[in-house]
Formats: structure tokens, sequence, C-alpha cells
């Protein structure tokens, strides 16, 4: 116990004395006509020298609480995953069993559950394409959401304009959203941390701004509404048909018009999209591309030592990172119906990023874990909702105390050599 | 016959009014080790910074096989088969000892996305050639073994040894060492010096180090060149250095 504890006890407990009495103990009320400024109640008062004694003395006695809980075993999620050998074998079963539950599940549960489904594969979308910039390529990118919106915006406007279906335009959207990625690679080639971070964070906004400010073309603040939704082969899954000749796909298959059907059917094209993803990435990781991005992040010299070249290795990981967004933009874009800027604000880049940190940086199944959490959570919690972004600062510190590496951190990938 | 393989002429650089390399010449032939040594400050670093590409030379020319090589990019002259390690081990240290010397041959491997993703047979080949590659130089440097640890794992004598190998297995020319035995005990030094003759003499590289060990150095080199102040100061074989009074002044300063 030594006096830089007491000061920073008193330091702290001072910091919460003033935020609490902003925050809680003045308010502003209206009187009649005019605005008044209410003191707390007395029980308001009683809790913030509550909260104001605790503060005080978990930090005069942090050391002891920490030694406390160093005794807490660390929660180890390594183990619930089978050791190296047998989750060899048992790979392609746990994998063919996964597909199948994702395939039938939806039929058995409500449609809110399978939307909600829905949305959270479209963030594994994002996070796996995040996590090819900043967790294999350590490229530190707070402006995603951008490549997001550029892809969901392709879809909007192309088939607002040009009657483009959602099929063709899935491979459009990746291509444009890449083709940001490309422009904005270039200026940032020569920036790294927090500068690299700095730029991305204003790209993201331009887009924003643009595609707010862009009335003529976008329809600014208001957005693009009515965006067509995908077909099965021409069959629409409206109740009466939308374009000239085509089917409904209940009338075709001679079934009853039910809602669901819709929402099932964008789930399985989710999936589809996300089980692609995944397989793609898996295979770029075990690729010489995969491996120079994590050898870029590690040491950027040596890579140049080495006679790689990254210029074109960071610009590789950008695009196949953004048009990554640009798919899942596509889809969102489909899955809504209706977009406007303020899907694409800061927040969702924050969210991205906090799956990829969460998860574990460079980690496919920890990112998919993270995602769902991430997406799951908010709702579970929706009676809390006044309290949801404190719950999910919590949980964001938390975790960064305990595992800071992540939920599941990246597995090396162990190579069978040839002795000679 | 040895061939001379890089000829540095005049070599200066200057930063703003600061020269820290001022018209310094070596030569390096086939199967040679030269040494570069000097006082700490004296601008070896520079010069290899300089020759590798890391700095652009302000003057001179860098002919490695009469090709001038001096303003390329660093990448474009490591690929030309000069490649060198740092002062401070530089490896991918989250990577595993095998991911370092895979990376390290990038650009034999066949990086087509494409033929990668689709595994074609010629992506296949190239890439179990690399595959026995590293093997082949881990075995040299006894590092087989931990093949599939993380290589910021590794003590730090290996550590070393990892960063000459994954330069080597790049197929260079000429390897350039900026201070190899920087931290190493006297055994890893001798273990060092061993696997620096055996780069020479059995698989024909030449070698440009830099030292201060100088047992090591007077030991090994074939030739030596002095560098004070950026300046050149004096080069010649290992004895006519150890007995030049202009080098021991720059050493030890006049009485």
């Amino acid at each position: 116990m030594t006096h830089s504890k007491l000061y920073s006890a008193i330091f702290a407990a001072g910091i919460t004395f003033v935020l609490a009495c902003l925050m809680i103990g003045i308010k502003l009320d209206t009187d009649g006509t005019q605005l008044a400024i209410k003191g707390a109640t007395t029980a308001q008062w009683f809790w913030i020298l509550g909260g104001i004694a605790v503060v005080f003395f978990s930090q005069l006695f942090s050391r002891q609480i920490d030694g406390m809980f160093s005794h807490l075993p660390k929660p180890q999620l390594g183990k619930l995953i089978p050791a190296q050998a047998k989750s060899d074998a048992m790979k392609p079963w746990l994998i063919a069993g996964a597909i199948v539950i994702l395939l039938v599940w939806p039929f058995m549960v409500s449609r809110g559950s399978v939307d909600l489904a829905t949305l959270t594969l479209i963030y594994i979308m994002l996070g796996l394409g995040l996590n090819i910039v900043v967790g294999l390529a350590g490229l530190l990118d707070l402006g995603f959401v951008a490549f997001y919106a550029v892809g969901a915006y392709t879809y909007a406007l192309l088939s607002l304009y040009f009657g483009f279906s959602f099929w063709i335009c899935l491979p459009l959207s990746a291509a444009l959203a890449a083709l940001f990625g490309f422009i904005l690679g270039f200026p940032v080639l020569r920036l790294r941390g927090d500068y690299l971070a700095i730029v991305t964070l204003g790209f993201g906004e331009i887009i924003r701004i643009l595609l707010n400010n862009w009335t003529d073309v976008t329809g600014g603040p208001s957005g693009i509404s009515g965006i067509a939704k995908p077909t099965l082969f021409g069959l629409e899954f409206t109740r009466k048909v939308k374009t000239e000749g085509a089917t409904t796909f209940h009338s075709f298959f001679d079934i009853s018009y039910s809602s669901s059907y819709k929402v099932i059917f964008l789930y399985m094209i989710a999936v589809l999209l996300v089980l692609f993803l995944i397989y793609l990435i898996n295979r770029l990781i075990r690729m010489p591309i995969g491996r120079a991005w994590e050898a870029l992040r590690e040491d950027e010299i040596a890579c140049r030592s080495l006679g790689l070249n990254r210029t074109a290795i960071k610009l590789s990981a950008f695009t196949i990172g953004a048009s990554t967004a640009g798919f899942a933009g596509c889809f969102f874009a489909a899955r809504q119906g209706f977009i406007s800027p303020e899907s694409f604000i800061f927040i969702e880049s924050a969210i991205i990023l906090a799956i990829v940190v969460l998860g574990g940086m460079g980690s496919q199944v920890g990112v998919i874990l993270a995602a769902i959490i991430m997406t799951i959570l908010p709702e579970l919690a929706r009676e809390f909702s006044e309290y949801r972004m404190l719950l999910f600062g919590l949980l964001m510190v938390v975790m960064m105390r305990w595992r800071p590496e992540g939920l599941l951190p990246m597995k090396r990938p162990q190579l069978e050599l040839n002795k000679q | 016959m040895s061939q001379l393989l890089l000829d540095v002429n005049d070599l200066t650089m200057r930063f703003g009014g600061l020269v820290a390399v001022n018209g310094v010449s070596l030569k390096v032939k086939d199967k040679q080790i030269v040494s570069v040594i000097g006082p700490n400050g004296a601008g070896k670093t520079t010069v290899f910074n300089c020759l590798s590409g890391f700095y652009i030379p302000t003057e001179g020319s860098v002919m490695l096989r009469s090709e001038q090589i001096a303003g390329l990019k660093d990448f474009q002259i490591s690929r030309r088969g000069l490649v060198r390690t740092f002062q401070h081990v530089r490896l991918f240290s989250k990577m595993t000892v095998i991911e370092n010397m895979l990376v390290a041959q990038h650009r034999h491997l066949n990086t087509n996305l494409l033929s990668g993703l689709f595994k074609t047979p010629n992506y296949r080949r190239r890439e179990g050639e690399a595959m026995d590659r590293a093997a082949h130089w881990l075995e040299e440097v006894g590092l087989l073994e931990f093949a599939n640890r993380e290589a910021g794992n590794l003590s730090y004598g290996q550590q070393r040894r990892l960063e000459i190998a994954r330069c080597m297995v790049t197929q260079p020319e000429l390897l350039m060492l900026d201070e190899p035995a920087a931290g190493l005990n006297p055994n890893e030094t001798k273990e060092l010096d061993e696997l620096i003759i055996k780069l020479r003499d059995v698989h024909d590289i030449s070698i440009l180090l830099i030292e201060h060990d100088m047992g090591l150095v007077m030991g090994i080199s074939d030739h030596i060149y002095v560098i004070a102040q950026g300046t050149p100061l004096a080069n010649g074989l290992p004895d006519e250095i150890k007995n030049n009074p202009d080098v021991i002044k720059a050493y030890l300063g006049e009485e």
C-alpha cells in the first residue's frame, strides 16, 4: 500500500463524483414552458455516494482484488476443441454435421429467429473480410463499412436503374468494392498503424457523406427503397408476380403462399455465401499470398529484404477484404429491400472490428463465434435495451482483460516435412 | 579463377548535411568472405542499407555481376541474389519456423490465385519443392526438429541461425550478415563461425560480413575493409589489418 495507490484511488473517486453529478445528479426538466435544472432525489444521491465508495476502495485495493481473481481459472476455450490429431480425423464429420444443421434448422424455428440468423451471417461475412485486412495483414482499417456500402449501393442502383438481377449484381458488387479497396490502397501504402487507421476512418466517412449528399443518384438520406428480392432461377417469392412473365415460387410448386419461404430462401443464400467465403479464405490463408499477408504483419522490413513486394501484398489484402464486404453489402441490400446511408455509419465499422478482435485476430472460427455473440447477445438483452451499449462495453473490457488474444486465437497450421 | 561478384565504387550517402558514408569502395569475389569493420557509428550498417536498397545512395555505383543495382527497389535487389540479415533479429515471430522458410521463397512459388485455389499440379509441385528446400536448409542449421514451433519461441542463437537459413533458402549469390554474432555466447559464436565457412566452402556462397567480434572476423575473412567515420581507412588481408597502425589508432585512440 503506497501513497500512489491512495492518490489514484482519490483521483478515480473524484472523476466518478464529477461524472455521476453531471449525469445523474443534475437533471434538465421542463417546468411549464421553461427549462429548469433539478437536483437528484435523496435516494439517488445515496446511490451516487455508494458508487464513489466502490470505485475508491476497488482502486485502493486493486492489487489484492487482482490477486484474488488470479486464482480463478481463466476460461480455457481451446480445450473445448479436441486435440489436434483427434480433430483432424473428425473434421470432415464435424463440418458435414454443421452444414446439415444449418440447412435443416430454419424449418423448425420461428421466422424471427431465421431472420436474426441471416443478419448474423451478414456479420460473419463482414468479419471474415475484415479479418483478412486486420487479422492477417495487420492493417488497421476503421472504415471497412465503406466497402459494405459500395456493395449495397451497387446492387440497389443497378437494380433500380437497369433492372439487373441479384445474381448478376453479386459478382459486380464484389468487383466494384474490390476496385474501391484498390483505390484506397494506393494512398495508404506507406502508412501503418495509427496513421492508416485515421485515413481509413476518413475514407469511410467520405463514402457515407457522398451517399448522403448525392441526392440525384442515391436518393440522399431517404435512401433507396423497393430493391428487388433475389429469385430462385426466376421464381419470385412474392404473393403476386411483380415482373411480366415471371412465375412465383408457390404457384410453380403449387403450394399455398407463405411469407416464411422468402425468409428461409434468403437465409439459404446467406449460408451458401458464407460457406463459399469460408472455403475461399481458408484456401487463401494456406497459399503463398496468405503467408505473405501474415509476414507483412509480423515484419515489413524483413519482407522487403526477402524480395516480397509489399505494394502488391498490401493491395491484394485490401482488395480481397473489400470484395468480401461488397458481397455482404449486395446481400444486405437484397435482404432489407431498403438501404440508406444510416446503415453505414462508423459504429458498424467499430462492431465489425470488435468481432475480429474479440474472435481472435486471424482466426476464422473465432471470428464466426464472435459474430454470432455480437449479433445474438444484443437481441437476448432486448429487455435491458437501455443498458445494451453498457453491457456491450463491459463485455469488451472483460474480454480484453482476460483473453486479450481473443476467444479462439489462430492456430498455426502444422506442416508435414519429408525427412531426407 | 574467381570472378568479381560485387563491385562498389565511391559509394556516398548523405542525409541532408550529414555525410554518413563517404567514398567507400569494396569488392567481393566469388566464394569469398569479406568483412567490413569499424568503430561504432562508422557507417557500416548504412553501407549495407545502400547495397540492399533500403537507402538509395547519393553517389557511387553498385555493380552486381556487372549490372548496376544502385537505385533499384529493395525487393528487386534481393531478387537478383543479394540478401541480408539485420543487426536485430527480424523473424516473423508469430509464424512457425517452416512458414518463415516458405515466405522467403515467395517468388519461387506459384503465386497465381487461381492455380492456388484449385491446387493445380504446377502449384503442388512448386509448393513441394519449397518444402524440400526449407527442410534441407533447416537441417543444415540444425533446426529441423523445431520446424513447427513458433519462431518467436526459439532461443536467441536458434533465431540467428533461422535468419541465416531463411536467407539461404532464397538461393542468393551474396549473403550480407549484419553483426551475426551479436548477443551469442562463445559456443554459439563458434557454431556460427563453422556455419559461415561451410556456406562458402560447400555451398559456394559469397559473404559480406559486418562484425565486432574480432576473433570471428580475423579467423574467417578472406579480405577486410575498415571504415571509420564513413570514410574508408584501410583494406587488406586479416594479418595486414591487425598490424595496421591507422586501424589500431581508430579503434583504441591515440596515446
